[in-house]
């Protein structure tokens, strides 16, 4: 067994792995992050309500409070820099009763203390000015102007593309089984590889107790807590403009209906913990109370508008706060561990924070040509006739349709597939690309974007997967022959 | 005697019809509501035929097929022979609309033809 | 570029309607067609049982496709081949700017006297069905599966559940089964099928897959591929019994659980769509409310026969020729008069929605499909509550098209009508 050795391993390609490892790449230093599955953004960041939040909800003094702040703040220009979508749409948490309005005055003054700029405490018709579509039953609000959304795939490839263009080595398909305290690091095996380095990064979202407890006698235990959600058509993304919370009470916590940064209109999630660490599996009860409740933020959800459902699996930690420290019986192990919610918000600031602790203790010089920014895949979707005829000039493929609901074209798909860290699979393209996202849900152009996949890999279009092994597309040929 | 029942087809009335053929092969019809009711009924009991709709392979062209199908309507206990007879074949390019892709498939005297045009 | 009738689809509605256009004597007419040829989704049915109606004999997809394709190429009728079209507008002289994309001659607008919408219809994804479990490989819509086995050659599945009894999925039941697949069951939310009774006796009786009504898919096993699927019973709420769950071992699963219309495009446009087809409101001339641009074919409302389609394009393309040669104004006004169509008690909908009198031709054809199963019962037709037209029909079926004719001289008998209403009652008085 080859043995790969590299100054800092990090373990998990979610948005939290991608992070960390495009700020450690800004110093000098051999870098790999290791992904069980088949891409990057597989796990926790591919299913998430997308929001940037404000900040005001985390108990002040905590790192969530500060890293979602700090995160919130980075998101615009990072979103500038490395080119994905992000809106600052504001965000308003609703109060159905009069009693609401201390516990809004009380999310006020968390926010004043975590620093959150511009918060609003609002009558009811004041709500309804900004958002009409907003219930008759909304009483009291808060209105935060910080609040945004994001593509949280955007968001996680952006940064993993970064990193991988800096230098840092992606090992896809790399299960870690088992991590050894070693002479001077950490010995990591995989199915087929050997791995070592002084400074190891667990960022394993569900699994990071596992990992942690490999090596630290300090357990920790992660419960994956499981959100169902409901997307709807992009003809209903208009209903609201900003993100609406309801106040947490008997009836519901933390369902929230918001408009996605690409238009669609979002329900969800619900909040079960469960035993199985990759149970995304919705179930007709957790569906029908997204909607459900959901529907009490506004006037007339489209609950008949829904093109797709799925589930998220948020890294629970009992202690309520994240774990970002180097693990006191395990030097140079460090964990970014109970990264929950706001995780995907505080992504950027998790990163510095992370990057900036390994440097104090294993001190690396500055990159001198760190590329800062990235371009990302070209949305003939969201063009002006201009931008599509400069692209079209370029590469006639622009012109040439493939996902006709998002409309998605061959261009973005070849892009997708040959950019650094491209696409290999058909979930691959979809989250890059949106080709599949639309209301017919990839009826339509999942044989042709199979056909690009296979074409442009020299694969057969049997070898072709939905996520990687074991989901392949086809079983056979007709009739049972082979060509 | 035996008797079977089945849909009528012929109209979405979808008439169940109790159809019976004695030893001298007398075939007698009850259910129906019409004419083409009992005619249908005695086909599907004494020779039920079916029209075989399906793929062939492409000569040299890795992944393509072209659709056909049988002729004429072929005898329904046949039709597993027929599928297995279009396993070996293979047709060439090009292909016109009713090409014979198979003569007298599975024994049944009907031929298999090609129902697309596809160019080389 | 500049036409007369820009026809958007290349499928059965597109070319019928083009062909129409043609012999009614519009000069510039132009197909856009997304796909690589020409046929639309006929290419990939290659069963057979098309064309009774129109051909007077039964042939398979591609072969009905074929004769329209041929007479559109003998009357060369230019179309364009894998060209998208993105933006449908008015232009202030009434004219119709269609942009459309293409590798050829990448993005561009063609200005049109009148368009003819015919872009087809989608099948309802597993998002839309609220089907709660695991998103695996392995979940087809019966149309995908069908585009696989029928044009690629491949299987996309061994052992096979179909949800919805919808004519694709019952012919997709043979297909597979045919080609080596095992299909263990279709299962139906609703108490009856909603495919054609043939299907059902020759897809699924024949080859022994039981037809489960009144059934549903509660879960999805398999995280990357599906391992299995758990079927119930529904009540008549459609609500799954408990209790009655089984657990069926599958790799996939297939839906077939209805169409819907694409009007995205059309509702860009301004074109206002029934609620109850997803489809444009038409006339008489099956005109939307936006004058020139006309619909016919599955975009207008879900066919269960090709040659409706056919027949209903023909009209389109007829009418839309009408239009162009007619000074706009003149062609659309008729004498302003309009009379509703209402769909009432049991009757969906009905296409048209609306008749100008002056309009319309000798006999009119209202097509519609009923709400649910009815035997022994007549289909009545009012004039502003005076009945005109008593039919005893034995059974209806919302899985089949059905349709009456109403006389021009009928229409002129009752000078102030404002209404026609169809309904289904269960008396003959």
């Amino acid at each position: 067994m080859e043995r790969m050795e590299y100054d800092v391993i990090v373990i998990g390609a979610g948005v939290t792995g991608s992070a960390v490892a495009r700020e450690l790449a800004k110093k000098e230093r051999r870098i790999a992050v290791l992904e069980r599955e088949s891409d990057i953004c597989e796990g926790t960041s591919k299913a998430n309500s997308g929001i940037a939040h404000a900040g005001f909800d985390a108990k002040p003094g905590t790192l969530k409070a500060k890293l979602n702040v700090q995160g919130a703040k980075l998101m615009k220009e990072l979103s500038e820099t490395l080119d994905f979508p992000y809106k600052q749409n504001g965000s308003i948490v609703v109060s159905f009763e009069a009693e609401g309005m201390e516990k809004l005055q009380e999310l006020y003054m968390r926010g004043q203390e975590n620093g959150v700029e511009g918060l609003q405490i609002l009558t009811g018709d004041e709500a309804r000015v900004k958002e009409p579509a907003l219930s008759d039953e909304v009483v009291a609000a808060l209105y935060a102007p910080t609040g945004g959304i994001v593509c949280p795939f955007g968001l996680n490839i952006a940064l993993a593309e970064n990193a991988a263009v800096n230098g840092v080595d992606f090992y896809l398909n790399t299960a870690v089984s088992k991590i050894e305290r070693e002479q001077g690091g950490y010995r990591i095996l995989t199915k087929e590889q050997e791995f070592f380095a002084p400074v190891v990064v667990n960022a394993a979202g569900v699994y990071a107790d596992a990992l942690h407890n490999m090596v630290s006698e300090r357990k920790l235990h992660i419960t994956a807590r499981r959100g169902e959600y409901c997307l709807m058509d992009k003809k209903t993304g208009g209903l609201v403009q900003s993100t609406i919370f309801q106040l947490p009470s008997a009836s519901g916590k933390g369902i929230l209906v918001t408009p996605t940064v690409h238009g669609n209109l979002l329900a969800g999630p619900t909040a079960e913990d469960i035993e199985d660490k990759e149970g995304v599996t919705t179930t007709a009860d957790g569906l029908a109370r997204a909607l459900a409740i959901g529907a009490r933020s506004v006037k007339a959800l489209p609950v008949r508008q829904v093109i797709t459902s799925f589930a998220g699996l948020r890294a629970h930690e009992e202690s309520e706060d994240f774990i970002i420290e180097e693990v006191a019986d395990a030097p140079g192990f460090f964990d970014a561990a109970g990264i929950a919610s706001p995780g995907l918000t505080a992504a950027p600031a998790v990163g510095c924070y992370v990057a900036e602790m390994i440097q104090a203790r294993f001190p690396a010089p500055e990159k001198t040509d760190f590329i800062a920014t990235r371009k990302g895949i070209p949305c003939v979707a969201e063009a002006d006739d201009e931008e599509r005829q400069r692209l079209i000039a370029e590469n006639p493929a622009y012109a040439n349709v493939v996902c006709r609901c998002e409309l998605v074209t061959e261009g973005e798909i070849l892009d997708a597939i040959h950019r650094p860290l491209g696409a290999t699979t058909l979930d691959g393209v979809k989250r890059r690309t949106r080709a599949g996202m639309g209301r017919c849900q990839s009826g339509f152009c999942s044989p042709k974007v199979v056909e690009i996949l296979a074409r442009e890999l020299h694969k057969d279009i049997g070898e072709i997967t939905k996520s990687g092994e074991g989901s392949a597309f086809l079983t056979g040929y007709n009739k049972g022959t082979c060509v | 005697m035996e008797t079977r029942e089945m849909i009528c087809i012929n109209c979405p009335l979808g008439c169940i019809l109790s159809v019976s053929q004695d030893e001298a092969g007398e075939v007698t019809v009850s259910g129906n509501t019409c004419p083409r009711g009992a005619e249908y009924g005695r086909t599907e009991m004494t020779a039920p035929k079916r029209v075989l709709t399906s793929t062939v392979r492409i000569q040299g062209e890795k992944g393509r097929v072209v659709s056909v199908k049988t002729a004429s309507p072929v005898p329904k206990e046949k039709i597993g022979d027929c599928m297995d007879a279009l396993k070996e074949v293979e047709a060439k390019l090009p292909v016109q609309i009713g090409d014979v892709v198979l003569e007298n498939v599975a024994g049944t005297g009907v031929a298999v033809v090609a129902t697309k045009g596809m160019r080389l | 570029m500049r036409q007369d009738i820009v026809i958007i689809g290349g499928g059965p509605a597109g070319l019928a309607a083009a062909l129409a256009a043609k012999e009614a004597g519009a000069e510039q007419i132009l197909i856009l067609e997304r796909d690589k040829e020409l046929g639309g989704i006929l290419n990939q049915c290659i069963h057979n049982g098309f064309g009774l109606h129109t051909f007077k004999e039964e042939l398979t997809g591609p072969e009905y496709a074929a004769r329209y394709i041929a007479k559109v190429e003998q009357e060369k009728i230019p179309f364009l081949l894998e060209t998208i079209v993105i933006d449908i507008a008015e232009a202030e002289d009434g004219e119709k700017a269609v942009t459309a994309m293409n590798r050829e001659r990448g993005l561009f607008v063609i200005r049109a006297k009148a368009v003819i919408l015919a872009m087809g219809c989608r099948e309802r994804p597993r998002g839309a069905l609220n089907i709660p479990g695991y998103r695996p490989a392995g979940i087809y819509s019966a149309g995908t599966a069908q585009r696989y086995v029928n044009i690629e050659g491949r299987m996309p599945g061994k052992e096979v559940v179909i949800l919805g009894s919808g004519d694709i999925g019952l012919i997709m039941a043979r297909r597979m089964t045919l080609e080596g697949a095992k299909v263990k069951a279709v299962a139906e939310l609703m108490p009856y099928s909603g495919g054609l009774k043939r299907n059902i006796v020759q897809c699924l009786d024949d080859f022994g897959i039981p037809l489960k009504l009144s059934h549903t898919v509660v879960d999805i096993k398999g995280k990357k591929r599906v391992e299995g699927i758990t079927l119930a019973q529904v009540d008549e709420n459609r609500k799954p019994i408990a209790g009655t769950e089984e657990y069926i071992p599958c790799d996939t699963l297939l839906l077939s659980c209805g169409l819907l219309p694409e009007n995205e495009l059309s509702m860009n446009l301004g074109v206002s769509l029934n609620p109850a087809t997803s489809g444009p409101y038409v006339n008489e001339s099956l005109e939307t409310n936006i004058p020139g641009v006309f619909a016919c074919g599955n975009v207008l409302h879900v066919h269960d026969l090709v040659d409706y389609v056919s027949e209903e394009a023909t009209a389109a393309g007829k009418y839309a020729a009408a239009y162009v040669k007619e000074a706009a104004e003149t062609a659309c006004a008729g004498d302003g008069t309009q009379i509703c169509l209402e769909a009432a008690e049991g009757v969906r909908y009905t296409v048209p929605s609306t008749i100008s009198p002056s309009r319309m031709e000798d006999t009119q054809l209202i097509r519609f499909r009923v709400a649910d199963v009815y035997k022994e019962v007549f289909l009545k037709v009012y004039f502003d509550g005076t009945p005109i037209i008593s039919q005893k029909k034995r059974v209806l079926a919302p899985g089949e098209m059905e349709q009456i004719r109403l006389k021009k001289e009928q229409l002129q008998a009752f000078p102030d009508l404002k209404k026609i209403t169809i309904r289904i009652e269960k008396e003959a008085g």
